[in-house]
């Protein structure tokens, strides 16, 4: 009796990795899914913070094509693992601090450790040769394969004929007659081929999820690497970075001013990490200050603080501030005016 | 059968499915657990993740900007 094959597919959430895993079960093999979070993954998380957005969350979209496919997935926490590959890629950044190569290298090692710890065959993945500037490139899909130590137990059903054969059409496990030849950027064979699917809802986020492929993220995350003079980070560093409006006023410290009600419940929890600055005498955003804030300092900060509350036409706005022991300390400022804020301030 | 509390306020999607994926490793089948979370996407997550591997949600409870579901570990 043939041994039934396992593989596990590298899923995303979006339309390719689905198609792959489809196209793989079709032919008989048990597979199961895997995703990895990075930390950057935050996809549904200005929905999950916002308090107008709190009645509609978004759903975990590789959760949710799981389901679809029926079956299993398996979410793996890589967020400390992940710092090496963000901080020292060996093949470079995109067009922002996404390190996408190496972030397939990446997974796909730890895909296959897992398939090692947990016998299962091969990997496969929803890459399509021409897609991606810079993972998914005729030059780099082999590199993928040999840096990641999967070689050919990495199988990509969309482009697999456009590769030379793997182990597992090698061996008959998969027929490479019913894999696929797809390549270039156009998503209409994916389209046709979900039609044919019966797959009529999917999710297609451009870049995929990860926050490191977008401009103003990247920018956050290089002002804070610059700011501390290093580049070490912690989960709640990139999260914060997501949160209210950032304004650096001076090198040495940041503000994160809430921007409603959902965030400022969210920046609340970390209050006592934090110097936070209040409004007393108008209502007014909690703000965090991120850095280390001299007592000269003070009044600018808390101007601005008092530049977003409710007081921002008043003459004279009391502001609490709140030390990270819970000493407290009450100013009394001159909100400041938009026209004196610098662009430059605002990250 | 047990029944354990997991806090996983604070955290955000996929955090609240991965630390409940991570207990209900440690958890026998009938075992129950109640995980209590500050992100409302829990409410459809963690019951899609317990359809797609076999455990049973038993009550999803929501106020005071808490989120709470309760299941039970099945013998997948």
């Amino acid at each position: 009796m043939n041994k039934q094959r396992k593989a596990v597919a590298l899923i995303s959430g979006g339309l390719d990795s689905m198609l792959a895993a489809r196209t793989i079960q079709e032919q008989g093999i048990h597979v199961e899914g895997i995703n990895f979070f990075t930390g950057f993954c935050v996809e549904g998380h200005t929905h999950a913070i916002r308090e107008k957005d709190k009645a509609k969350p978004k759903r975990n979209n590789s959760l949710w094509v799981a389901e679809q496919l029926g079956i299993k997935l398996h979410i793996v926490d890589v967020i400390e693992e992940y710092k090496n590959v963000l901080l020292n890629p060996k093949h470079g950044y995109g067009q922002h601090m996404n390190p996408c190569l190496d972030c397939k290298i990446f997974m796909v090692n730890k895909a296959k450790q897992w398939i090692a710890e947990n016998d299962f065959d091969f990997i496969i993945t929803g890459e399509v040769m021409g897609q991606r500037p810079m993972s998914q490139r005729k030059a780099t899909m082999p590199i993928v394969a040999k840096e990641s130590g999967a070689d050919d137990l990495l199988l990509r059903p969309l482009c697999a004929k456009n590769l030379p054969a793997t182990l597992p059409e090698r061996e008959g496990w998969v027929d490479r007659e019913k894999l696929h030849s797809i390549t270039g950027r156009s998503r209409k064979p994916q389209i046709t081929m979900a039609k044919e699917f019966g797959i009529d809802e999917y999710s297609q986020p451009a870049g995929g999820c990860c926050f490191l492929t977008d401009k103003y993220y990247s920018a956050k995350l290089v002002d804070l690497w610059k700011a501390r003079d290093s580049r070490e980070y912690e989960l709640d560093d990139v999260m914060l970075l997501k949160v209210g409006r950032h304004i650096r006023p001076q090198a040495h410290y940041k503000m994160i001013i809430a921007r409603e009600e959902g965030e400022g419940r969210f920046l609340h929890g970390y209050k006592k990490d934090y110097v936070s600055m209040t409004c007393v005498s108008h209502q007014g955003p909690l703000v965090l200050i991120d850095g280390t804030i001299a007592a000269e300092d003070l009044y600018l900060a808390a101007s601005i603080t008092a530049r977003y509350g409710q007081g921002r036409d008043a003459e004279q706005v009391e502001v609490n501030i709140v030390y990270q022991d819970g000493a407290e300390r009450t100013l009394h400022v001159k909100p400041m005016l938009e026209q004196d804020m610098p662009k430059a301030w605002f990250i | 059968m047990t029944r354990e509390i997991l806090n996983a306020r604070r955290l955000l999607c996929p955090l609240p499915v991965i630390r409940t994926q991570d207990k209900v490793k440690q958890m026998q089948t009938g075992d129950q657990l109640e995980v209590i979370c500050t992100d409302p996407g829990v409410m459809q997550d963690i019951p899609t993740w317990c359809r797609i591997n076999g455990h049973t949600v038993l009550e999803l409870l929501s106020g005071d900007h808490e989120y709470t579901v309760i299941l039970e570990v099945g013998g997948a």
